[in-house]
């Protein structure tokens, strides 16, 4: 080869490689960054509250949530929330996590669901006892494999429902969930979008959920998650704990299933 | 706390306020805590911090490591420490160039006590840090600079 | 009425290793609440960590520490089952005081 068209490809293969290095150097520090946030979750905190909440006898009737059977029978709470959402013969309905302690507390505790509800979300300041105990009740399935086959046939109708409304196109901006989602290497800005219709992009996303948002400085639930996808892709917000937000979960936990839970999560 | 002890306070300006307190054998070492640094805190410039720090025109020194990422996804939230391999390390402080009040945080390591510390900042802005330690009754810094990115949503 | 610390201590090689993290708002003075007033700052200022009645670290907070404060640190000495206790005072003059024994 003639040395000058040696020293022109190499400047051509440098030329070629400098972009993608510099993307390649940017994407490995927000690794660290993730990485150095890892140790020492906020999240910690907001376990530990839940748990004592957990055990602690409250409401109108003065008991605990420690007889509250989250599916694997009453009081069994490891592994229960990798295996929600799921039918409950109880309720002759598909419930989450969060749908499932709102009913605890409802007809264990004596709360009504109104009061049950009212902070389902904190605020600075105000804090919540339901994101407090999800993130408690979360923990106890970490590292717990996620196992939503939806075999009964409500858990199956729920799962098509959502995945109807994954793909369904709606709202001003004639958005779907299916488009920021439904494909390999997208982003905005410099987080990437998972693609949720694999398992392993389905898993990233939900095995770390409850999550801290350090952008919130709060654990963020899967319905507070989901809600807020559909408010930024302008659609009308559900109510908590809505069907269609349990159908959603159905769909994702199912194509999750098999990937192992690390929760809390910490994310920016 | 009596009067004396006060003053001292207020004339010693801030770190490494220990050794003046001990040697005037005002506290015993249990009891050893500065006021809260009103003046450093409240500053507006690196300058006037470290003034206020009583650190004027420290040494840069690659004695002084800081721990972060280049680029932060969120600026409520960004992981910073400060290593040392200089011996006799009393103090350690972080400063962020461009945040309204520059002085995060502010560490007086008594005898024993590891030239290591983390903690997490907030940032409004892609700026500088700075690491500012105190060794030998000297001071020293070191600084790097740190993106914050705009967000998109939190996965 | 501030929540419990999570308090992580180890001892390895002579080093006993301390993570902290405080449950604190950390507001910095210059937020807005919904109603467009300015919500009035509140944050830690001093933090304290003894090692069996001994001072192991000193600090100062402004308030650009993060919400939910993280802290770090190491020192020489210390084994498994000696005290380890950490106070805060933050700006308001409410207090914490949590105490766990070194791992």
């Amino acid at each position: 080869m003639q040395p000058n068209l040696r020293t022109a490809l190499a400047t051509a293969a440098l030329a070629l490689a400098g972009p993608a290095f510099g993307q390649g150097s940017t994407m490995d520090e927000i690794a660290r960054y993730r990485e150095m946030l890892a140790d020492g979750n906020p999240a910690e905190l907001l376990e530990a509250k839940g748990e004592e909440l957990w055990k602690k006898p409250r409401g109108p009737k003065n008991a605990s949530l420690e007889q509250c059977d989250m599916g694997l029978g009453p009081g069994k709470l490891d592994g229960a929330y990798a295996q929600l959402p799921r039918y409950f013969a109880d309720t002759k309905k598909v419930m989450d996590a969060e749908s499932r302690l709102v009913h605890c507390m409802v007809s264990l505790q004596g709360f009504t669901e109104a009061e049950a509800t009212k902070r389902w979300f904190s605020k600075p300041g105000q804090d919540s006892d339901i994101e407090a105990l999800v993130t408690y009740i979360g923990g106890k399935s970490n590292g717990a494999k996620i196992n939503v086959p939806a075999r009964h046939p409500e858990e199956a109708r729920m799962a098509k429902v959502g995945e109807y409304i994954f793909y369904r196109r709606s709202g001003p901006q004639d958005f779907s969930c299916a488009i920021c989602h439904g494909q390999e290497g997208k982003r905005i800005r410099l987080q990437e979008l998972g693609n949720l219709t694999t398992q392993a992009g389905a898993g990233t996303a939900m095995s770390t959920w409850p999550s801290y948002r350090v952008s919130q400085g709060a654990v963020w639930t899967m319905q507070r998650r989901l809600i807020d996808c559909m408010r930024q892709a302008r659609w009308p917000e559900p109510k908590y704990l809505a069907d269609s937000v349990i159908a959603l979960e159905v769909f994702l936990q199912k194509t999750a299933s098999g990937t192992v839970m690390q929760t809390p999560g910490i994310k920016r | 706390m009596n009067n004396q002890r006060r003053e001292i306070l207020k004339a010693g300006g801030g770190l490494g306020l220990f050794g003046l307190l001990a040697a005037a054998g005002l506290i015993t070492p249990g009891e050893a805590r500065a006021e809260w640094n009103k003046a450093a805190f409240d500053a507006k410039t690196i300058d006037e911090t470290l003034k206020a720090l009583g650190a004027t025109a420290p040494a840069n020194s690659a004695d002084v490591q800081l721990t972060a990422p280049d680029i932060a996804e969120n600026g409520a939230v960004v992981p910073v420490g400060v290593v040392s391999t200089l011996a006799g390390v009393e103090a350690i402080a972080i400063l962020v160039e461009k945040n309204p009040n520059p002085l995060a945080a502010s560490f007086m390591l008594p005898v024993g006590t590891e030239p290591s510390v983390q903690t997490r900042v907030k940032m409004g802005q892609t700026s500088d840090v700075y690491a500012l330690v105190k060794a030998g009754g000297k001071f020293f810094i070191a600084k790097k600079e740190i993106k914050v990115t705009l967000g998109g949503c939190g996965g | 009425m501030a929540d419990p610390m999570k308090i992580r201590a180890s001892a390895k090689d002579g080093i006993t290793e301390v993570k902290v993290l405080m449950s604190h708002e950390m507001e910095t003075g210059q937020r807005k609440d919904s109603s467009g007033n300015l919500v009035p700052a509140h944050f830690i200022t001093e933090i304290t960590a003894e090692h069996n009645g001994r001072q192991v670290l000193a600090g100062q907070f402004g308030t650009a520490i993060s919400k939910n404060p993280y802290l770090a640190f190491k020192f020489k000495g210390g084994a498994k089952g000696d005290k380890l206790s950490v106070s805060w005072v933050d700006s308001k003059g409410d207090k914490r005081t949590d105490e766990v024994q070194i791992a």
